[in-house]
């Protein structure tokens, strides 16, 4: 073997090295920059108003894509009512801000108020999945519009909280800081079940629930995993959404609501973080520069839309992941094995 | 103990007896064969085995426990796995994914640790992710890993179907119609593959097959269906001569 | 002429009847057959075009808001009568219904299900809300029939309401009479069960599923039309809910099952009158969507509907 072709061999596997142990540290400094910049920016305030709010929206967008996608998209069924987690998620920590925790505690206990509204998200997203072990497609469907539906219908019902008028009177909580950290929570949360064995049994029901079945995945625990987690977030989505705008009504929570998130996650594309991450992007930036169209923005997004699906049925990222979301471990470990096996297969003759 | 005992099983699809009074007695390492004319009601035993349908009645015990009943994940747990007769691979994911799902039985770590990569998935996940690699190299399939199942030829396709089934550990292994779409060289081949297999996973095989060539050349003992019903059972050269089987499969002048 | 403000699903009944049990009993009948033709209508279109594509057309419940908007826009500016108005809108959602089918839907046939369901959505959204772009306020349709009331004993019965039912049921036979009897009706059968061997026996799939459009959608126009005689005032939302309750009625009988789609819708009916009689109007959707959703809790497939077997 010639001296240049062994020096190429070498410069590729530092290539591929070097890319791996850039990957090492991109999360953690692009984690901790951006979180830095969001603390500086909430408290020195050089960001326009206007542009925090629309990055809040984008952040609340991004939990509500991606945690739809886990059950659209990698599991493949077909969810429309995820408002509906939205909606409790968003009373529950309005009640608590409001009402239950004693005055001006608020803003320490607020992250307990998020999570509380997530939790209780999540025991109803166990309910709902229990009627998904047995129907699939367009039935289960049925089971979560109905599910959405039934969640307003009682919310307006309650004049406890407000019903139809809804409640007001939440604290401007949500943050900058605390969008940026729930956003990457949950990108990091549902990227580590995605590429876990879980993950993998997700995305095997969505291929073939009955082989997936005969291979010994025991769907139903996986169902329960997928649709609680994605309820959780939904939930925390609604959290943070109650003390950005400070006033909730069930309205809000309608079908179009779910719609909204349906083509947020299509558009990005199914079964891809990448793909949900940009989805929520376009799709709120796009509604913002296009306000001064009026009522004509929404004529011309679902064109957009449809012209989309046409020409790319999956989404933009359908079920294409970019590099950097994957774990580092993987792809460690497969190289590791293919060196061990060349060694191997170089030392016997 | 045997390894399996299948005692009067029976199963209706409304009204009509797909499976009726079906007996099985399998020894451990033994190599058995289902052969019988379409629609015999072969695959609706492997079903019922496998947890897809649920016995009308009879029994079904593996181990000694009884699989009537079962979850299908279950009676994998247990140590059956299986092949389709249509190729039931996860199409959209790569061929190392296909296997890893396999494992999911046997995986160490809980939903939370998963959820945060934390505590004992770390290990876990390597040792999945190199004992598939070890498996797929077994079959030749390791430099195609990261391909995608749907890309991969027909002839790579039942190899990682087999794969895949071996991955789950099973102490009986049931393959559909393996030899379907193939020539008779190929038959020869998988003839091989299929007793070496047999050798170097330890396991038991029960196959339903139709191309002869390979039922007469490696089963130990056969057992024949029609209409759900068994008609024959004995050694490969007995099935061959039983006029029963030949009425059967070729009708009743041919036969007589 | 007189004008009986009849019972809407936004308020509680005011129909007439409310003396003996009997007669308040059969007022509600009526009220409910009435509300379940117009959602069986709807519900039909639903189900015949998932039928024969195994598509679930979101678009529908706001084809017939524009089937009630055409029928705004022919009685007010064309000043045309009941027949014409009737007749015209259900073809003009007939043709729409068609090139929506020939643009959005058939270059997705080969894609999987839920990029066509999710254009449909798109669809849905671009009719709502270019209809509110050319018309921000609500419409009202004038009056195309003289409504009469005719009291049997303490009974009020409205012409209205009888034509509406009447009319439906028409409709629905000769639907049924197309699908069972005729040459069309039998190829969109065949198509249901096997989309692949079909063209090769000389059927002309396209010409086929867009007749299926055309009628299931000319069939929503109609319930258009019909609901905005009934409930007067019509919006570009209207077909939203409506949309979303029809297509339950459907899968309640049912998906792709035509007499299943009726019988939804029926029973949708009946359900939300009875609760709107017994429950204050909030409570409703509510207990409407309760029940429908424990039906098909029971009743996984539908009433009329099939598991479809999984071969493995």
């Amino acid at each position: 073997m010639s001296m240049t072709k062994i020096k190429a061999a070498g410069t590729a596997l530092l290539n591929q090295w070097r890319f791996l142990a850039g990957l090492k540290y991109f999360w953690p400094v692009f984690l901790a920059a951006g979180l830095a910049f969001c603390i500086a920016a909430d408290v020195y305030d050089f960001v326009d108003l206007y542009l925090q709010l629309i990055i809040i929206y984008v952040g609340i967008n991004i939990i509500l894509t991606a945690s739809l996608n886990l059950i659209n998209g990698y599991m493949g069924e077909f969810s429309v009512g995820h408002a509906g987690f939205m909606a409790i998620g968003a009373y529950i920590a309005s009640i608590l801000t409001v009402y239950v925790f004693p005055q001006n505690t608020a803003g320490i206990l607020f992250p307990a108020a998020i999570l509380a509204g997530g939790m209780g998200a999540a025991l109803v997203g166990f309910l709902v999945a229990i009627p998904s072990f047995k129907t699939r497609g367009d039935y289960l469907a049925i089971v979560t519009l109905a599910f959405g539906m039934i969640v307003k219908s009682i919310l307006e019902n309650i004049d406890a909280v407000g019903g139809p008028r809804g409640l007001l009177g939440m604290e401007k909580l949500t943050t900058l800081p605390w969008v940026f950290f729930w956003t990457a929570l949950c990108v990091w949360v549902i990227r580590n079940l995605v590429y876990s064995n879980f993950g993998r049994g997700v995305l095997s029901i969505r291929e073939d629930e009955i082989a997936s079945d005969l291979m010994g995945v025991n769907t139903r625990q996986v169902k329960i995993i997928a649709f609680v987690v994605s309820s959780f977030f939904a939930g925390i989505a609604g959290g943070l959404f109650a003390h950005a705008l400070q006033f909730i009504n069930p309205r809000m929570f309608d079908i179009l609501k779910s719609t909204d998130i349906l083509i947020m996650v299509y558009l990005g594309g199914i079964g891809s973080i990448a793909g949900s991450i940009l989805g929520a992007v376009i799709y709120t930036v796009l509604l913002e520069i296009l306000r001064p169209l009026g009522v004509w923005r929404m004529v011309f997004m679902p064109l957009m839309l449809v012209l989309l699906m046409i020409y790319r049925p999956r989404g933009i990222m359908g079920m294409r992941e970019i590099r950097l979301f994957t774990p580092l471990r993987d792809l460690v470990t497969e190289k590791l094995w293919r060196q061990k096996k060349k060694e191997a297969s170089d030392a016997s003759p | 103990m045997p390894l399996l005992k299948i005692s009067g099983l029976t199963h209706r699809f409304a009204g009509l007896c797909a499976v009726s009074d079906f007996n099985l007695l399998l020894q451990q390492n033994e190599l058995v064969g289902i052969i019988g004319p379409n629609g015999a009601g072969k695959t609706t035993v492997f079903n019922l085995m496998t947890g897809v349908y649920r016995a009308s009645e009879g029994s079904i015990n593996f181990q000694g426990k009884e699989l009537v009943g079962l979850d299908p994940h279950s009676i994998t747990r247990l140590g059956i796995a299986r092949t389709f007769q249509n190729i039931r691979l996860f199409k959209e994911l790569s061929v190392l994914d296909n296997v890893r799902i396999a494992h999911y039985g046997q995986m160490a770590y809980s939903p939370a640790e998963a959820l945060l990569h934390i505590g004992r998935f770390r290990a876990e996940e390597r040792r999945i992710t190199s004992q598939a690699l070890d498996l797929l190299a077994v079959f030749h399939l390791d430099e195609s890993a990261n391909e995608t199942a749907k890309n991969l030829p027909y002839g790579l396709q039942r190899r990682l179907e087999m794969a895949r089934a071996l991955a789950a550990e099973p102490k009986l292994l049931l393959l559909d119609e393996p030899a379907a779409g193939m020539n008779p060289n190929e038959i020869f081949q998988l003839m091989d593959f299929i007793g070496w297999i047999r050798r170097t996973f330890s396991v038991t095989i029960l196959l339903i097959e139709h191309q002869m060539r390979l039922v007469m050349g490696i089963c130990e003992r056969l057992v024949v269906l029609d209409f759900g019903a068994t008609i024959a059972e004995g050694l490969p050269a007995e099935i061959q001569a039983n006029p029963k089987v030949l009425e059967a499969y070729l009708g009743e002048e041919v036969a007589s | 002429m007189i004008q009986i403000k009849l019972p809407s699903p936004r308020s509680p009944p005011a129909g007439g009847g409310e003396g003996s049990g009997m007669a308040y009993l059969f007022q509600q009948a009526l009220n409910a057959l009435q509300l379940g033709s117009i959602y069986a209508l709807i519900a039909l279109g639903y189900t015949m075009v998932y039928g024969i594509l195994t598509m679930i057309n979101f678009a529908h419940g706001d084809l017939f808001m524009v089937g009630a908007f055409f029928c705004f826009l022919l009685a007010v500016y064309l000043k045309l009568s009941f027949v014409p108005t009737l007749l015209l809108s259900m073809l003009g959602v007939a043709c729409l219904g068609v090139i929506i089918e020939r643009l959005a839907y058939k270059p997705l046939r080969a894609a999987p299900r839920v990029s066509a369901i999710i254009t449909a959505l798109g669809v849905g959204l671009f009719l709502e809300n270019f209809t509110l772009a050319l018309s921000p306020y609500p419409k009202h349709i004038p009056p195309l029939l003289t409504n009469t009331t005719w009291a049997i004993g303490s009974l009020s019965i409205s012409s209205l309401q009888v034509l509406v039912i009447a009319l439906s049921l028409i409709l629905m036979l000769i639907l049924d009479f197309v699908v069972q009897r005729t040459k069309a009706g039998m190829a969109m059968r065949a198509i249901s069960w096997d989309k692949t061997i079909v063209p090769l026996m000389g059927v002309p799939v396209n010409k086929i599923i867009s007749l299926t459009f055309a009628i299931g959608t000319g069939l929503g126009g109609a319930a258009g039309v019909m609901y905005g005689l009934a409930y007067p005032v019509i919006d570009p939302y209207m077909g939203i809910m409506v949309g979303w309750k029809a297509f339950i009625c459907a899968v309640v009988g049912g998906i792709g099952n035509v007499r299943g789609a009726m019988i939804g819708g029926f029973i949708l009916g009946a359900v939300e009158i009875l609760v709107a009689a017994f429950f204050p109007s909030t409570y409703r959707d509510f207990v409407a969507f309760t029940l429908l959703l424990v039906l098909l809790i029971l009743r996984p497939y539908g009433i009329l509907g099939k598991p479809q077997p999984q071969k493995v």
